[in-house]
């Protein structure tokens, strides 16, 4: 059996080899590009983000990433967002008052958290989702995060018990925040599994496994 | 449910090997940069700090590969620092596997790149390094404590709570804190140093020297540090992580 290939979208953003190492360690095949094709080809599409919420989303429009992450969404092809990589994925990110416009996959705004001290830095605990897989085996585990930013609500509503409400889980650092979500063929964490030692291996090998 | 306090290694390297010497003198051989990082990440450590202390900047390649070699198998944060001096040298040492970057010396010549570094790649990776020591005679701050170079031998008459401030306005995500009084002394970090800090930036600090022993770690953490910082007690075996996260633990600080 191949293993399942995996595209991290190289769009300029940050630290991509860790994300890399990461996920060949747990058995994905790696490439790391901004080709559309390519990533729409693959079985998994990994987007990454560190840094600023406007940088991220100009340099995934540039790629297209945005028409990307629709087609393979609207297709059921598994997508998993990383930190910034997450954000992007709710309506609108608002940083020192600048506001830009996301990829609007779940309804909600990226703000501000409210806490002494920021970025919020190092290793916290989660209150994992209740029927969550990306979880299994580390339920109780740290995850390491690095972020001053984050979904502070989750305001998704299903339409009507026919649509499967996503699993959403917790953290808290000043007050609660949307550290991971998963929602069918799309799931994202706050924190960075690839910095997350032995417990984002795990986490990571759940998605890569799932890819199948 | 909370953020547990961070136990952080830090490697100095010099020419590719790990070495720690008493007040930045007299240095001794601690062995082989990745193998440490490996070791410390098995044993616990929530994150590793390399510091570049070659001198020369003829050097710097051996510290990219040293990075480089850690980030392929190491899957915890891993901040670099010593000797970057531009925006440049800041992206290649992300680009070769590094988390964060921290800026020491070329913060003070010119406090810009603080904000060139945050804007580009974000204050989370930004991290300002700062060198202080109690005013020697003759030199007066607000808070008594003075910003240093050269590894402590030169002060430079800056206010070292000032520029914790300026610092982070600018973009730093976080200060590393040595204390060069207490630097290699074994006699505990500096607390009053910690606390001054504290009480005047939001962003994490990191306590760094003069941990000697189980019984320093604590009262850093009571005095405000985020994460605490040692070097040749780990190197040399007197401590353990494990065994610093349990005094940790034992008094009610959260540890992974």
């Amino acid at each position: 059996m191949n293993a399942p290939s995996v595209l991290l979208l190289d769009y300029g953003s940050g630290n991509l080899r860790s994300a890399q190492r990461a996920l060949e360690k747990v058995g994905a095949d790696v490439a790391v590009s901004a080709d559309f094709d390519a990533a729409m080809a693959a079985d998994g599409l990994l987007v990454p983000g560190v840094g600023a919420y406007g940088a991220c989303m100009k340099g995934i429009r540039e790629v297209r990433g945005d028409m990307l992450v629709d087609r393979r969404l609207s297709g059921g092809r598994p997508v998993m967002g990383i930190c910034v990589g997450m954000q992007v994925m709710f309506d609108q990110g608002v940083e020192h008052a600048v506001e830009t416009e996301g990829l609007g996959q779940w309804p909600g705004v990226i703000e501000e958290l409210q806490a002494p001290i920021l970025p919020h830095m190092g290793w916290n605990t989660v209150r994992v989702a209740q029927d969550s897989t990306l979880f299994e085996g580390v339920m109780g585990e740290r995850f390491y995060f690095v972020h001053s930013y984050a979904a502070r609500r989750w305001d998704f509503v299903a339409r009507d018990e026919n649509q499967n409400s996503p699993e959403v889980t917790w953290s808290h650092h000043g007050e609660d925040f949307v550290a991971a979500v998963e929602n069918g063929p799309l799931v994202a964490t706050q924190f960075h599994p690839e910095k997350s030692g032995d417990a984002g291996l795990h986490l990571l090998e759940n998605w890569v496994k799932s890819l199948r | 449910m909370s953020l547990s306090i961070r136990v952080i290694p830090c490697l100095d390297v010099d020419e590719g090997r790990v070495v720690k010497g008493v007040n930045f003198l007299d240095l001794r051989d601690a062995g082989d940069p990745v193998e440490l990082a490996a070791r410390y990440n098995a044993e616990g450590a929530d994150e590793l700090i390399f510091l570049d202390i070659t001198a020369s900047s003829s050097d710097r390649s051996t510290m990219y590969d040293v990075v480089s070699r850690t980030a392929e198998s190491v899957f915890i944060p891993l901040t670099v620092g010593g000797g970057v001096r531009a925006v440049e040298d800041f992206n290649r040492l992300l680009r070769a596997g590094a988390d964060k970057v921290s800026l020491n010396t070329a913060a003070l010549n010119d406090p810009d790149l603080l904000n060139d570094a945050a804007e580009r790649f974000g204050a989370q990776c930004v991290v300002l390094s700062i060198d202080a020591r109690r005013c020697p005679d003759g030199v007066f701050t607000d808070s008594g404590f003075e910003v240093t170079t050269h590894g402590g031998r030169r002060g430079t008459g800056i206010d070292a709570v000032k520029w914790a401030i300026e610092g982070t306005k600018r973009g730093a995500g976080e200060i590393l804190l040595n204390s060069m009084d207490a630097d290699g002394t074994k006699e505990g970090y500096d607390l009053a140093l910690i606390a001054m800090v504290r009480a005047e930036v939001s962003v994490p600090i990191i306590a760094s020297g003069g941990a000697g022993k189980l019984e320093d770690f604590v009262p850093a953490v009571i005095a405000g540090a985020d994460a605490v910082l040692a070097a040749s007690v780990f190197h040399f075996g007197q401590l353990r992580i494990d065994e610093v996260k349990k005094v940790l633990a034992d008094a009610d600080y959260p540890v992974r």
